[in-house]
């Protein structure tokens, strides 16, 4: 068979994504990220394995990884951590680094995204960040540079990095070997993502990574913000309306902010919706009583104090939310170091 | 006097119900006579060899007719013109297409409708057109029906967009029933599918785009159900709804409802939505971006299913070429459709009468008799004596793939590069010249 008569057919029989097998990714460059789709379990274990490779490494040694490399960071949105993170990530491993941002570039003229990405490749571009507004543009840009590409955020479908660093947060939390995983891994962990799942790429990535690992995932939210749909994304995933039923299983719980930006007119009551799925003391205290463990709490970033989960818990012991963006920084070197293909 | 002799094949003519070896007598454009082989023995003693087409092993059929097509010409000459897009249309065995009107300017007055049918412009094979429905196809005011018909409309569109307004609808409805052709729509409730570019569902959700619900179509098809209904009880005229591409095991229910209640409805199915899902977009693929969109796989069964009970009266492709950097942007941002031309009968012939068990006869009659009764044709669609020598002849058995490079189209955008087809054009007569030859046919 031909590649085209492979590429059609495995189109008419449907692309498969979710037998369990990872994703068709040949047609871009190797180390790109583009989804959790596209990484095996030994890939997975394998970028845990490079971050703590990197973390040990004296600062001096670092810096001396992709010392002389150029790595362009792309950013059709706005983004506080994880541009900053894969800037001093790359920084510290000694690479150039260029920011082109939707403002203040030729984007603004009406420059294709295509024609953006073959500019920073003729100024010597060896691998691109991109952060997008639409879903797939990271798929897009791969294809047509041929560059490897890092989906830092594709509109509402995958959040790659956020995933694997939420992996490592959970990992370290629980007081695992951080530095590798296997298939039953997070065995009787059970992982419960509340909020708007439906416009998440970080819920995407977390629901189609962490079961693949041997967790549970519980996602939980009202149906407009969760429809029965998200069940799509693959096995080990299930819908529980219910937070406070959510939260008494839960050894890890992940808050979502509600993306004002992305209701695209739908009206939602928000005091409804922090009456029923606001994380707070009063919440977390109930669940706690009918478990003996609490819950780890996650939360992607940027946090709304007061809506979907209060100051109080966000600080609180159980908080884990600055450490996932300490280990975004020490992720994303690994996936840097990995796009580039360099030995480290 | 011309004359051609089309000699030792088979001929399938779903409309006289013909199904055997027959010699076809061409003379001047139109078919002079039909005889079982040797009937014509003395024409072809005194006919040159180079006006005889020796179709042995295969089948000879009526000439395609292709109801739903966008020739992009005039203002969008980028993507296609009449010229391209018909050479296309001849090479997938289409004699007549009928062009949609949302060309730039919209095809809404006689004068752009002249201008569309008039010769200079370089048709392959017979063109056609249904004008827009509404002035600018704003769904606002009906265009001038009447004078649009005496010029040569065959029907009333605002495809790519439907008409909303019940009145206006209505207005469409009873003015074309006055005339005899159909009102085509394009059944949408685009309340319901703003920022929406895929079929909604699991692989909408997993992909993180927006999806348009069946409802959608569903709505706006009960809506127009409704309409026929009034308009038959109230205006006593009988209005031809034709709902185009239907992609819904919802619709089609209701149109299957309607026909059985003796609603004077059609509808037509593409090649792509009874051969594909929401699946093939794969990892974006923006060649599998239409409007319909690609549905589940409930759907392309009720589809097959529709086609096979004949609640679906015809094929028809929405051939909508894109130049290539309308398609390679964000998928979202991408044009919609794809071509079809040259791919509609592989597509058919695999799926409907290989994988399907529909016999050939039906599949041609999908694309031939059916559509030219859509649009009250008499004289093609037919291999009757006195009809237009509209003539497709394919090789029923030949398995190929298609090769979009090899395309007659300006356009590139098909999902189907390298697809498998089952059953090959060798040449296509219009009118009586050879519009098309595939090479080695003597």
């Amino acid at each position: 068979m031909t590649e085209r008569a492979k590429r059609v057919a495995t189109r008419e029989a449907g692309a498969g994504l979710l037998s369990g097998t990872t994703a068709d990714c040949s047609a871009y460059a190797a180390g790109s990220l583009l989804s959790v789709e596209h990484l095996s379990v030994a890939d997975v274990a394998g970028i845990l394995a490079m971050t703590a490779r990197l973390e040990r490494m004296d600062v001096a040694e670092r810096a001396r990884v992709l010392a002389g490399r150029t790595i362009a960071l792309l950013f059709y949105e706005s983004s506080t951590r994880t541009r900053t993170s894969f800037e001093l990530a790359a920084k510290s491993l000694g690479a150039t680094t260029t920011l082109v941002s939707d403002k203040s570039s030729s984007i603004e003229k009406g420059e294709s995204l295509k024609d953006t990405g073959l500019t920073l490749r003729a100024l010597g571009a060896e691998a691109i960040i991109l952060r997008h507004p639409s879903s797939g543009a990271a798929s897009l840009l791969a294809r047509v540079t041929g560059l490897p590409v890092l989906n830092a955020g594709d509109g509402m479908h995958q959040h790659p990095s956020q995933a694997l660093l939420d992996l490592r947060t959970i990992l370290l939390r629980l007081g695992r070997d951080a530095s590798t995983v296997d298939a039953k891994t997070l065995d009787g962990i059970t992982v419960v993502i509340t909020g708007d799942i439906l416009h998440s790429r970080v819920a995407r990535s977390d629901a189609m990574l962490l079961p693949r690992l041997g967790a549970r995932v519980v996602l939980c939210g009202p149906a407009e913000l969760l429809p029965e749909s998200a069940l799509g994304l693959g096995d080990g995933i299930e819908i529980e309306r219910d937070f406070d039923r959510a939260l008494a299983q839960a050894d890890v719980v992940m808050m979502l902010r509600i993306q004002k930006e992305r209701l695209a007119g739908f009206d939602l009551d928000l005091a409804e919706f922090i009456e029923r799925y606001q994380l707070n003391a009063v919440r977390l205290a109930a669940a706690a009583a009918k478990t003996v463990v609490m819950p780890l709490i996650l939360h992607p970033g940027p946090i709304i104090r007061g809506l979907e989960i209060t100051g109080e818990v966000a600080d609180g012991t159980q908080s884990a939310i600055e450490e996932q963006v300490g280990q975004g920084l020490a992720v994303r070197r690994a996936l840097l170091v990995r796009a580039l293909g360099v030995k480290a | 006097m011309s004359e051609m002799l089309i000699l030792n094949g088979r001929m399938v003519d779903p409309a006289s119900g013909i199904d055997g070896p027959r010699d076809v007598l061409v003379r001047d454009g139109r078919i002079a006579a039909i005889e079982v082989p040797g009937g014509l023995a003395s024409v072809a003693n005194s006919l040159p060899v180079e006006n005889q087409i020796d179709t042995t092993g295969m089948v000879v059929a009526p000439g395609l007719i292709d109801i739903h097509v966008h020739l992009r010409e005039p203002g969008q000459t980028h993507k296609e013109t009449i010229r391209t897009g018909t050479a296309a249309a001849a090479a997938g065995g289409f004699t007549t297409v009928v062009a949609m009107p949302n060309t730039t300017p919209v095809n809404d007055s006689v004068k752009s409708l002249r201008w569309m049918l008039d010769a200079a412009r370089g048709p392959v094979v017979k063109l056609l057109a249904m004008p827009a429905a509404t002035f600018g196809s704003l769904g606002l005011e009906i265009t001038d029906f009447h004078e649009l018909v005496k010029a040569g409309a065959v029907g009333f569109t605002d495809d790519g967009k439907p008409v909303l307004e019940d009145e206006v609808m209505r207005a469409a409805l009873v003015a074309a029933a006055g005339l005899g052709v159909p009102v085509s729509q394009h059944a949408e409730d685009t309340r319901l599918t703003g920022g929406c570019s895929m079929n909604a569902g699991r692989v909408a959700f997993r992909l993180g785009l927006r999806g348009m619900p069946v409802e959608a179509e569903a709505r706006i098809v009960e809506r127009d159900l409704r309409l026929l209904r009034e308009i038959e009880r109230v205006e006593r005229v009988r209005p031809h709804l034709h709902v185009q591409h239907v992609s819904t095991s919802r619709a089609l229910h209701e149109i299957r409802r309607a026909k059985a209640e003796g609603l004077h409805v059609t509808c037509e199915a593409t090649p792509h939505h009874f051969t594909l899902t929401d699946e093939a977009i794969g990892d974006y693929d923006t060649n599998a971006k239409m409007n319909p969109p690609l549905r589940a796989e409930a759907d392309r069964h009720a589809l097959i299913e529709g086609l096979l009970d004949g609640t679906v009266d015809c094929i028809a492709t929405d051939h909508a070429p894109h130049a290539s950097w309308e398609k390679e942007v964000e998928f979202e941002r991408a044009a919609n459709g794809i071509t079809g031309l040259e791919t509609a009968l592989g597509l058919a012939l695999r799926v409907l009468h290989r994988e399907h068990g529909m016999e050939l006869a039906r599949v041609i009659a999908l694309m031939s008799a059916r559509p030219a009764e859509g649009i009250g044709l008499k004289d093609r669609g037919n291999l009757r004596v006195g009809s237009w020598a509209d003539v497709v002849v394919f090789d029923a058995a030949a398995e190929w793939s298609f090769v979009v490079g090899e395309s007659r189209s300006k356009s590139r955008n098909t999902p189907f590069d390298g697809a498998a087809m089952l059953g090959r054009v060798q040449a296509t007569i219009c009118e009586g010249r050879i519009v098309y030859r595939a090479s080695g046919l003597s």
